[in-house]
């Protein structure tokens, strides 16, 4: 599926939190979109999830224009992640992927659910309350709950954001690998260089609402003759006229 | 209309109340407490006064519906605000799950929140009071049907503000019946209102209702033109509560509110 965004722009009042900013995900591509806080990043994803309403601009879903096509049929085929957003905790792991199943219309659902516990190494936990779990058994949940109807498009909002390093790079390692099995087309939010480096086709850095510098890491890295991504992305957020 | 949706959304809260026993005590507890106090007031009235003299029960009758309007309505704030309180809100609004959905799956589940409460209440007064809310007759059942509708439509207005203004709008949600009681006569028949008073107590369904239970009760007379009056008028609350719900939710999509919304 592929997800293009025109001229999007979101205004609140006097203030724009998003301006004007265009991009594209091809079909099984990762686009990794980076920038400090309050660039403008959940705010995007906001609008591409549905939550929020675009000011201006248009979002083209294989072409179509978001606000044409049956909303609840394109987010069936949508899914979202991300430590911020959780799952009820007095539920148990499996009790929230079924009732997620249940709402995102899935078939089969009991298989399903073991496809990702298992997956996920979730299965031991599956009848443990979602509160009861370690911060980085529940991003594996939020994970499992975002991939349990198959989305063509995933977004995912620092999905390794405070995990250890061992639990982190099984999840970066599950992400890689369910990319290449299942040709999903994910936006990836993020502040791990590294993440991004390792799992994102193109990157776009967002400032002030903006976007102020596209194209795959290497050629970000070359084109600002810095080492890595990390340093790129610091002479990008901290000095704007650089870039101009 | 995806009723397995609806049944999914349902089931979240079938399994949190099903997941901790001091959640089906709390749901129990409120309303039995105002059982023993309406019923000790309610005893103390029939001695005591010429309006209630041998009309046992009217009062404690009036408590057990007036604590079925209030928690349908409670009951259906609570589960809005549980989605609040457990961070997720995001998650249930980029699902593809309609409104209409929404609205109906809090519908069902709120009435299996009150009637785990509200049964065991109306049962305890039989043998602690003598008094039986089944007394009304088939009547009940039209009443209940319209405090329903009019505690689901409070319900829904209290959401709508949740959703406008966030999860500060939570004290409102607390106080909102109370708002509405002393308009609604459940204790006293309308007559002792001031006349303007009486006239924007009539376009709300729960004088109709009290009045009709009280006219039951007492003159054992059931007039079907005010039990149609008050389920009209509820209905017509609820596809106005409907209303409010759909323009905050799309206020909200505008102010951007539906996301990061939480403690």
């Amino acid at each position: 599926m592929k997800l293009e965004v025109k001229n999007l722009e979101k205004k609140f009042k006097n203030f724009t939190a998003v301006k004007n900013i265009n991009f594209h995900i091809n079909n099984g591509q990762t686009l990794g979109v980076l920038g400090p806080n309050g660039c403008g990043k959940t705010t995007t994803i906001g609008m591409l999830l549905g939550l929020i309403k675009p000011s201006n601009g248009k979002i083209l879903i294989d072409d179509e224009n978001f606000e044409n096509l049956n909303r609840e049929k394109i987010l069936s085929q949508f899914n979202f992640a991300s430590p911020y957003v959780e799952l009820p905790k007095k539920l148990t792991v499996k009790e929230n992927l079924e009732i997620y199943g249940r709402l995102y219309g899935v078939k089969d659902l009991k298989r399903k659910i073991h496809e990702v516990s298992d997956d996920l190494n979730l299965s031991i936990f599956l009848n443990k309350k979602t509160g009861e779990l370690s911060s980085g058994q529940k991003n594996r949940v939020s994970l499992a709950k975002s991939l349990i109807n198959n989305p063509k498009i995933l977004f995912l909002d620092e999905p390794t954001a405070s995990l250890d390093p061992d639990i982190g790079d099984f999840v970066r390692n599950y992400i890689e690998e369910y990319k290449s099995k299942n040709k999903v087309s994910i936006l990836l939010a993020s502040h791990n260089m590294k993440e991004v480096e390792r799992l994102c086709d193109q990157v776009i850095m967002m400032k002030e609402g903006e976007i102020v510098d596209r194209g795959t890491c290497q050629s970000l890295i070359d084109k600002h003759g810095r080492n890595n991504l990390e340093d790129t992305f610091l002479k990008l957020a901290r000095n704007k006229n650089e870039l101009e | 209309m995806n009723w397995n949706k609806v049944y999914g959304l349902s089931l979240r809260h079938f399994y949190l109340i099903k997941s901790s026993f001091p959640r089906i005590l709390d749901l129990i507890y409120w309303p039995s407490i105002q059982i023993f106090l309406w019923g000790f007031i309610s005893k103390f009235f029939t001695l005591s006064s010429s309006y209630y003299n041998n009309t046992v029960g009217v009062i404690l009758s009036a408590a057990i519906l007036y604590d079925f309007l209030f928690r349908s309505s409670i009951s259906y704030n609570m589960m809005f605000l549980e989605e609040i309180w457990s961070r997720n809100f995001t998650n249930l609004f980029i699902s593809p799950i309609k409104i209409k959905e929404i609205i109906a799956a809090l519908t069902l589940t709120a009435i299996v929140r009150t009637l785990i409460g509200m049964v065991p209440a109306a049962f305890l007064a039989i043998p602690l009071f003598g008094v039986s809310i089944f007394k009304i007759g088939l009547p009940l059942i039209s009443l209940l049907i319209s405090l329903y509708i009019f505690g689901i439509t409070l319900g829904l207005l209290v959401t709508s503000g949740l959703i406008r203004f966030g999860p500060s709008f939570e004290n409102i949600a607390w106080a909102s019946l109370f708002f509405l009681a002393p308009l609604g006569c459940i204790y006293y028949p309308i007559e002792i209102l001031p006349e303007w008073l009486q006239i924007i107590a009539k376009i709300l369904p729960l004088v109709h209702i009290f009045e009709e239970m009280r006219n039951i009760l007492i003159n054992d007379i059931i007039s079907y033109t005010q039990i149609f009056l008050a389920i009209t008028i509820s209905t017509f609350y609820f596809m106005l509560g409907v209303a409010v719900f759909y323009i905050s939710y799309a206020g909200a999509k505008i102010r951007g509110t539906l996301i990061n919304v939480g403690e």
